[in-house]
């Protein structure tokens, strides 16, 4: 049952008996999250850093909630109001914070690699909670278990990532997590949003959004990231909806059931429209449950045991 | 680990045997089946609780609500394994306030597996009364905690194993004194 993994740094080159694992023991714990207590002793006397150095709701929250319910003692640490504020380096904030005996770290970063970098400066366990437009593991785990409780498996199925893909660490975890698993993948978006060479990675790519819903059992549409927009990658928001928003007629054109997943936060009305994500084929919803249980499998399985 | 059968505790008629008396001391004990939920612990405890159900069914014509309990989150002993133990779900398909919950386990040996077991129970709300029904105590406590309901007691060194098969999992009915000889 232990994972060959030490950290979860991305999904890049994990094994499928990892992520099989991670599942299985996700689906185990979701029922503690329907108990009148929802709190179970595993990991009493652990103690665990959130250090977010980019903002998070949901991610955060999640995270937190998994820690609590699993009895583990958090530290909560944002960028904001500490030393970092002074100049102090990032190497420096994170030694020091290890001094006092920590456990484990859960780190977001907007630079790409620098959680794997921490992994390599300290004796704790890493979990990447989103380093910049690199990897965001959690997330597809939590989609993949999402995918696999609506569908019963994921191989062969058929999934389609819609979206800023160039600048996605959902995208790119996904990718890397349901090719192991064995699923095919088509990603979806306006050129200026496909990273060139995307292909190596096993994946598909069209331009044209109603090839992807023919093809898809599922979607997974992605935030129009506004904070990193700006560079004329597409001429409008309204543009890009008319092109690739997730619409209502264009479900109904695809005649047939597509499961709709998306990361959150969503933007209404842009990459998606209202009635379509509050749908009954929107499970984005359980992709949020979801992720509470996949968080307490992954500290389960890292931190039980050491 | 290598390890030597040493004696043949029951064979399939034996547990059934046992299992029987078990169901009719339950429903002697708690005069009747009112209020009654049996929790069986992963895994054999759930396959015991099961059958005990369907016995205490065919000798009073109720139907007790069954539920699964996996005491791993609550185990004391993380830091000791090398190996992690997986996690399975636990499923308790009915409201435990105010029921009498018989808690089935296959073997009882530290008591520990009972104590997270109890914990665990209290997380799901507040029964009545917690009674335990063992098929099998092999002794060497280390808990202050005694059965209510023993299918057999078995004298036990520290280096000998019970086994219980069932058929569910393992194929067939047999309850096994095993040695290690490594």
């Amino acid at each position: 049952m232990n994972l060959s993994i030490k950290h979860l740094l991305g999904l890049e080159g994990v094994p499928r008996e990892d992520i099989e694992a991670i599942l299985k023991t996700a689906f185990s714990f979701r029922e503690v999250l329907e108990r009148p207590i929802k709190r179970v002793p595993t990991l009493q006397g652990k103690t665990i850093v959130n250090l977010f150095f980019e903002n998070s709701t949901r991610t955060r929250i999640s995270f937190e909630l998994a820690e609590k319910r699993l009895s583990a003692d958090t530290v909560n640490f944002s960028a904001t109001g500490s030393s970092l504020a002074k100049g102090e380096s990032l190497k420096d904030t994170v030694r020091n914070l290890f001094a006092m005996k920590i456990d484990a770290v859960v780190m977001r970063h907007a630079v790409p690699g620098s959680v794997k970098l921490l992994a390599q400066f300290v004796e704790a366990v890493v979990i990447n909670a989103g380093d910049g437009t690199h990897e965001h593991p959690t997330q597809a785990l939590l989609d993949m278990m999402s995918l696999q409780e609506k569908f019963g498996r994921l191989e062969g199925l058929n999934v389609a990532i819609i979206g800023d893909i160039r600048h996605s660490r959902v995208a790119l975890s996904n990718i890397y997590g349901l090719r192991t698993m064995g699923a095919n993948i088509v990603v979806c978006g306006p050129p200026t949003f496909i990273p060139y060479g995307i292909e190596e990675l096993g994946v598909k790519v069209t331009y044209s959004l109603s090839e992807a819903l023919s093809f898809a059992d599922a979607i997974n549409v992605l935030r129009i990231q506004k904070e990193r927009q700006g560079k004329g990658l597409i001429p409008s928001l309204r543009e890009y909806r008319n092109v690739f928003g997730i619409t209502r007629q264009r479900l109904d054109a695809a005649k047939k059931s597509i499961t709709i997943l998306h990361p959150g936060p969503i933007n209404r009305g842009v990459e998606i429209d209202t009635d379509v994500a509050d749908s009954e084929h929107s499970i984005i919803l359980h992709q949020v449950l979801n992720g509470v249980a996949v968080r307490m499998a992954i500290l389960y399985l890292l931190l039980g045991g050491r | 680990m290598e390890f030597r059968v040493k004696a043949r505790l029951a064979d399939e008629q034996g547990l059934n045997r046992t299992i029987t008396r078990l169901a009719h001391e339950i429903i002697e004990r708690c005069k009747g089946t009112e209020n009654i939920g049996l929790i069986g612990v992963r895994t054999r405890g759930d396959y015991l609780a099961k059958r005990i159900a369907r016995k205490i069914e065919e000798i009073e014509g109720v139907k007790l609500p069954v539920g699964i309990l996996d005491i791993v989150m609550y185990r004391d002993d993380f830091r000791m394994k090398h190996k992690l133990p997986r996690v399975e779900v636990t499923d308790i398909p009915f409201n435990v306030d105010g029921k009498i919950l018989i808690l089935v386990d296959d073997v009882i040996y530290t008591g520990r597996t009972t104590r997270a077991a109890l914990d665990a129970l209290m997380d799901f709300g507040r029964p009545a009364a917690i009674q335990l029904a063992v098929l099998i105590d092999r002794g060497h406590r280390e808990m202050p905690i005694k059965p209510d309901y023993v299918g057999k007691n078995v004298p036990t060194s520290i280096g000998e194993e019970v086994r219980v098969l069932m058929k569910e999992v393992d194929g067939k009915d047999e309850i096994l004194l095993v040695e290690e000889t490594r």
